[in-house]
């Protein structure tokens, strides 16, 4: 019991005395974390900027529709029946009908030919439905599964619907999600490597200190210690700082955006990065700051030392 | 407590460090190796120390086998030793309290035990009340007696000095033998690696001489046939 309480307080010591050794060096640490922060930002910022395109673009995926012609013999009554059934299936937002004599009404005010359309015989205009999907049923394959559906009705004359660009969104999306993972990837590669070097350096400025240490008997894990404490904090303090730098640049772009979106006529708010985010971040820094710290000590302190005979 | 069984060293520029060497420490013994520059004295402590490994023959310290010893107990066979070098090879940033407590600290003692061993073993080398003190506001003589704190301190079995009066004057070097004797006297066994022909004889004790890596006998190489 008395050992694991010796060994606790060493690894308190170390982590203590960790921390006391950077705060000495605090130019040299504000400038490794900084870069360290700048590469975990980048990640961060495009994945908001993804989740957000998509909360902004979320209203335009609602006015996707498929408009729904009936064929002319289809009447009114039986249109409303139509409606309110295709209204009732899975992943359909709202079904909106706009008989004959809605669309003809409409049209002979906007058009102006209102004399030639009572020298029509009959309304020429069918019966139509704007079907919206909700934006959990908006992708390719859920809209043209209900363009399928919506077709096989006999009632139906044709379905038209407008996915091309929903596509090219949807792809631009994907391309981003992609885009942001090999980010990540490269750019926590690039975080191992910053605090491998930074730690190798300092190893091998500290490497009389270590050789004396195991000389007295010191362990490579005792060694080892105080240098996967520094990757560790390295890291925690990148991905705070990360953190930060999302956040103070979405309160800087926060108030451009409302005005864009006020000027469509939306209400649109940036979202930030969130208090779990930040926890995320940081326990993703201290994972790879301590893996950078862990190869480089490997490394350095095993060619550094007085040797094991 | 050593034994030395017709070791050889060679170094990886092919240097022959030491010829089928053979002889014996007994346990609470003060022995002095000497030799010329070049005759093998760190060769054998770096064998005793585990800094190196024997590249044939057989190094026996405390009952084991060193060239059996694996890497990972390599630590714990050294915390059974005390090393004394002529550069001191003090942590200059560090207070001497901190110097002297690192053996005890590796060792995972705990704090207080720490406190007060510390405090023994400079009051042992005449240093009580300098803890606090950087090692360079300290003499030569001073330095090295903090050393000498560092590798007593875990009270060890053994203890290794090389050259540990190269850089005193004589009455300090006479300071330092001293102090090793105390040691000896309680049961520690204490291997001296030294040049210092005059402070050797002065001491009456027995000496291991080497010459190009092999035991001298009243002069004359021993052979082994």
């Amino acid at each position: 019991m008395a050992s694991v309480a010796n060994w606790g307080s060493r690894h308190g010591h170390a982590l203590v005395s960790t921390t006391g050794h950077l705060a000495r060096h605090g130019f040299a640490t504000v400038l490794t974390v900084l870069v360290m922060g700048l590469a975990l930002a980048l990640p961060l910022g495009l994945d908001l900027l993804v989740r957000n395109v998509r909360a902004a673009t979320g209203d335009f995926a609602e006015a996707v529709g498929l408009s729904v012609y009936f064929k002319p013999e289809v009447t009114e009554a039986r249109a409303r029946q139509l409606a309110k059934s295709a209204a009732e299936r899975y992943g359909v937002a709202s079904a909106t009908l706009i008989t004959a004599t809605e669309a003809l009404a409409e049209f002979r005010s906007q058009s102006g030919f209102g004399a030639a359309l009572d020298a029509l015989p009959e309304n020429p205009l069918p019966n139509v439905l704007t079907v919206r999907p909700t934006p959990a049923a908006a992708s390719p394959q859920q809209l043209e599964a209900l363009r399928s559906y919506l077709s096989a009705w006999p009632e139906v004359d044709s379905v038209q619907l407008d996915r091309d660009w929903m596509q090219r969104f949807n792809a631009i999306l994907a391309l981003l999600l992609r885009t942001l993972w090999i980010t990540a990837i490269l750019l926590g590669a690039g975080v191992v490597a910053v605090v491998g070097n930074t730690i190798r350096l300092e190893i091998r400025s500290r490497a009389a200190e270590i050789e004396v240490t195991q000389l007295v008997g010191g362990s490579r894990a005792f060694v080892r210690r105080p240098f996967l404490y520094t990757g560790a904090w390295y890291g925690l303090l990148a991905g705070a700082m990360a953190w930060g730098l999302v956040a103070s640049a979405r309160a800087a772009l926060s108030p451009s955006a409302a005005s864009l979106a006020a000027a469509y006529g939306q209400h649109f708010e940036l979202a930030g990065p969130s208090a779990r985010e930040l926890g995320y971040l940081a326990l993703a820094g201290l994972l790879l700051g301590w893996t950078g710290a862990a190869i480089a000590s490997q490394r350095e302190i095993a060619r550094s030392g007085p040797g094991h005979g | 407590m050593i034994r030395f069984e017709r070791v050889s060293k060679r170094y990886p520029n092919g240097r022959d460090a030491l010829t089928e060497l053979s002889f014996e420490v007994s346990a609470g013994e003060m022995v002095f190796l000497t030799g010329r520059s070049g005759a093998g004295k760190s060769s054998v402590l770096k064998l005793i120390g585990l800094l190196e490994r024997p590249t044939r023959g057989q190094v026996t310290v405390n009952g084991e086998d060193t060239a059996r010893l694996p890497s990972r107990r390599v630590p714990q066979y050294r915390r059974a030793l005390g090393m004394v070098f002529q550069d001191h090879r003090l942590l200059m940033d560090r207070p001497v309290f901190d110097n002297v407590a690192l053996p005890l600290i590796v060792a995972d003692s705990a704090f207080r035990d720490i406190d007060r061993r510390v405090r023994a073993a400079l009051d042992q080398v005449g240093l009580l009340g300098r803890e606090r003190v950087a090692p360079q506001e300290l003499s030569v003589g001073e330095q090295q007696r903090v050393c000498i704190a560092r590798a007593i301190v875990s009270k060890p079995p053994l203890l290794l000095a090389d050259e540990p009066t190269g850089n005193l004057d004589a009455a300090l070097a006479a300071e330092i033998m001293s102090l090793f004797r105390r040691f000896s006297d309680v049961g520690v066994t204490v291997v001296v690696a030294t040049h210092d022909l005059p402070l050797v004889q002065a001491s009456g004790l027995r000496t291991i001489e080497l010459a190009d890596g092999q035991l001298l006998d009243n002069g004359h190489r021993v052979a082994h046939g």
